[in-house]
């Protein structure tokens, strides 16, 4: 029997872990744009191993076009690890810093207000504006950010997601996708 | 022991069992080539008039010896004639170890002469690419760079050396390791702890289900893909399709996978696939593709491609399991391996009411009649007198079609073709490579006269090299296969596909030293080439066919399998 793949379109996270040499971003971000697909967000950081970096990256695609990317992913001689996490069992978040125009007291306090809601916090201050950092996923921060746009919102500077799978899994135990690809090793 | 950092890319080379080279050398490779002068005896390099020409030449070096090949090439304009040649072999999964020099590095990255960032630009056409700073990392990037271009689905590696890390005051520690006993090496074994070092040994599991699959089938058909050809499988493949007693359609890549002449044979598949090749697709109930991606000339519409059947896929390259052609089965390996195992398991079937229906379709249509010259009497007369084992190099294009429909195809590596990329100009250089790997073999180029064109400037390497290479020019004064689309498709507008000028491909052999021969009929062409079998030097046959011809049969692009533009 053919498998079934879920053929709609939605956000998938795919977690990397690789060698940390030079260009492996780009080797890695020229898969996604070679068969035209937009990486929704892309980031890059050490990890607990030293040399090896974990590229976090979040696209739009079904699940054939998501196995594809990961299959060929594995293939890059930088590429340790490929891990498909879904929003079910793993934990993401993102964080931004969001400038807002409060020239008088009203508005300041209002902003204030509302970043308390959304236990975010108020990083910076001037005469005119006030500077907003959350951290939190995707819809809290698309929430605040809706709610500052009414007082004006100057500047936004955000990080891509982070994702780390819930519970005692991580990326180091299994970097396969289950089952259907399940052949041991990276081959080349 | 401490030497020279360009001595170490030679010792390297030795390491590899690598006798021969294909380069052209310029500002920034210098160090490389004043070293290979002390190295001359141990490694021959061969001088080729382009660099494209020298990268199709390892590539065709590497095809027909199964060996991996080497191609050294200057920075800047040097390494990006090579990139056509690099992407014809990433295409073709050939491997090919490509070294280029760059600038030094004070110079890096500040647009000096010759300069370009080759690394970024191979990174999508090869396998891995390497840019060496540092002198000491020169044996362990040589290491796995051969290591990544022959393991698993063999592709090309290209490394990029800085000039000053090739000065000939650079000295590294460096100690001789044949490639077989590297393993310690710490290149290999990083390389070991992220990818495994041979092909992915298959699931016993998905063995025994295509076993239980080909049990329960009434019509199988196999189709033998380019995996098999690079996994010099062809043993195993035979015993597979005589056990099965099923039809076996081969691609392009696939020629020399299995006999050309064989009873089971029903040619190629796909776009100029024979009729018995594509209704046995569309009527199997069981296919079973070997090292085959199902690229769009053949599984022109992947939605309708053998849809009533159950389709399998056995592949090195895991990331080819559904990526063109969803499949209903797969088991990921080496030709070779998976189909030892499953000829281990396999009684012997057979279907004669299956093959009697398909084997018969595959009678090749009739040509038209006529008068002049025929692509088919160019190549039977070719198959007649060219002795059986003949390595025979294509370029792209009508006559490539006509080459792998009349030609049979024994063995891996007779069969030298750009089937992937389509590259016009890849056959002169192939044929090169392939007679320096082959020096006891006839080597016919099959080309037409827009291809070769392209690239005929190394018949000054055949000449120099004295390398008895048949050049046939398919001479029809238009550019064949895009002709024929207009003609077909895009209702006789013939836009620029008319080659009604130069030069005089017989007066052009004799200014390179070597012999031309016009041919009009098939008594000049049974002269020709039976002169040229015993000329001992590289000759040209300019045959003159006519320009209507076209390749039968022809399904579109994009259609239905069995809907024939053309019988």
């Amino acid at each position: 029997m053919k498998k079934e793949f879920d053929s709609e379109k939605k956000l998938y996270t795919l977690a990397i872990l690789v060698r940390d040499i030079p260009g492996v971003l780009s080797q890695v971000a020229r898969l996604f744009s070679r068969k035209g697909y937009n990486i929704e967000s892309i980031v890059s950081g050490e990890t607990d191993k030293p040399g090896i970096t974990r590229i976090t990256i979040v696209l739009l695609a079904d699940e054939l076009m998501i196995s594809q990317i990961a299959a060929q992913c594995r293939k890059l001689i930088p590429v340790l690890a490929v891990k498909i996490l879904d929003e079910g069992t793993s934990i993401q978040r993102e964080f931004s810093l969001i400038k807002v125009r409060a020239a008088d007291r009203n508005a300041r306090d209002e902003v204030i207000q509302m970043a308390n809601i959304f236990r975010a916090k108020i990083i910076d201050v001037s005469r005119e504006t006030l500077t907003v950092g959350i951290f939190g996923d995707k819809n809290k921060t698309q929430a605040l950010t809706a709610m500052l746009a009414d007082y004006g919102i100057l500047e936004i500077a955000k990080t891509g997601t982070l994702a780390i799978e819930r519970g005692r899994s991580t990326i180091y135990d299994d970097n396969k996708l289950k089952e259907e690809y399940n052949y041991g090793k990276n081959v080349l | 022991m401490k030497i020279r950092a360009t001595q170490a890319i030679m010792e390297c080379l030795l390491e590899q069992e690598v006798d021969t080279v294909f380069g052209y050398p310029g500002g920034t490779i210098l160090n490389v080539y004043d070293e290979l002068y002390h190295y001359r005896d141990k490694i021959h390099h061969v001088l080729t008039a382009h660099e494209q020409g020298a990268a199709h030449a390892a590539d065709g070096y590497a095809r027909s010896t199964g060996k991996v090949g080497v191609c050294f090439a200057t920075s800047g304009p040097g390494a990006t004639n090579l990139t056509t040649g690099i992407a014809t072999a990433y295409m073709d999964s050939s491997p090919v170890v490509f070294i280029t020099c760059n600038v030094t590095e004070p110079l890096l990255g500040k647009d000096s002469f010759q300069e370009v960032d080759i690394t970024g630009i191979a990174m999508p056409i090869t396998k891995a690419t390497y840019l060496v700073r540092d002198a000491s990392t020169i044996p362990d990037v040589m290491r796995q760079a051969f290591a990544v271009a022959a393991t698993g689905r063999p592709g090309p590696v290209l490394i990029d050396f800085l000039k000053n890390v090739t000065a000939p005051n650079v000295e590294i520690d460096y100690e001789f390791v044949p490639w077989n006993q590297n393993r310690s090496c710490s290149s290999i074994q990083a390389l070991a702890t992220s990818h495994e070092l041979k092909a992915p040994e298959p699931n016993l599991g998905d063995i025994d289900t295509l076993v239980e699959m080909i049990a329960q089938s009434e019509k199988p058909m196999l189709i033998c893909g380019g995996g098999v050809v690079r996994g010099r499988a062809h043993k195993q493949f035979r015993e597979f399709a005589e056990k099965l007693d099923a039809p076996v359609a081969i691609t392009v890549m696939g020629g020399g996978g299995f006999p050309g002449g064989h009873s089971l044979t029903t040619g190629m598949v796909g776009m100029h696939g024979s009729q018995a090749s594509n209704v046995a697709c569309n009527e199997c109930d069981l296919l079973i593709a070997v090292g085959c991606r199902f690229s769009d000339r053949v599984a022109l519409d992947p939605g309708t491609f053998a849809c009533q059947a159950k389709i399998v896929q056995i592949d090195i390259d895991r990331s080819e399991i559904d990526k063109n052609v969803l499949t209903d089965h797969h088991i990921v390996g080496s030709a070779k391996r998976v189909l030892e195992l499953l000829n281990q398991r396999l009684p012997q079937y057979s279907h004669p009411a299956w093959k009697e229906h398909i084997l018969p379709l595959r009678e090749p249509s009739i040509p038209r009649d006529s008068d002049a010259l025929t692509p088919k009497q160019v190549l039977e007369v070719i198959r007649r007198l060219a002795p059986q084992d003949s390595i025979v190099a294509t370029d792209v294009g009508q006559h490539q079609m006509w080459s792998i429909q009349h030609f049979h195809f024994d063995y891996p590596g007779q069969l030298l073709t750009s089937g992937g990329f389509g590259t016009m100009g890849f056959g002169l250089g192939a044929a090169i490579g392939a007679k320096m790997g082959n020096p006891d073999k006839v080597v016919v180029h099959t080309t037409g006269d827009g291809c070769f064109r392209m690239n005929c400037h190394e018949l000054a390497t055949v000449q120099h090299y004295n390398l008895p290479i048949i050049t046939v020019v398919f001479n029809n004064g238009v550019l064949g296969m895009v002709r024929q689309w207009q003609h077909l498709i895009y209702h006789e507008r013939y836009s620029e596909t008319t080659l009604d000028r130069g030069p005089d491909f017989v007066k052009l052999a004799e200014a390179y030293g070597l012999k031309g021969f016009r041919v009009t009929n098939r008594q000049e062409m049974e002269q020709a080439f039976s002169q040229a079998l015993k000329a001992g030097c590289g000759c040209v046959l300019d045959c003159h066919l006519d320009m209507d011809e076209m390749v039968r049969p022809m399904v579109a692009g994009g259609a239905h399998i069995t809907d024939f533009l053309l019988k």
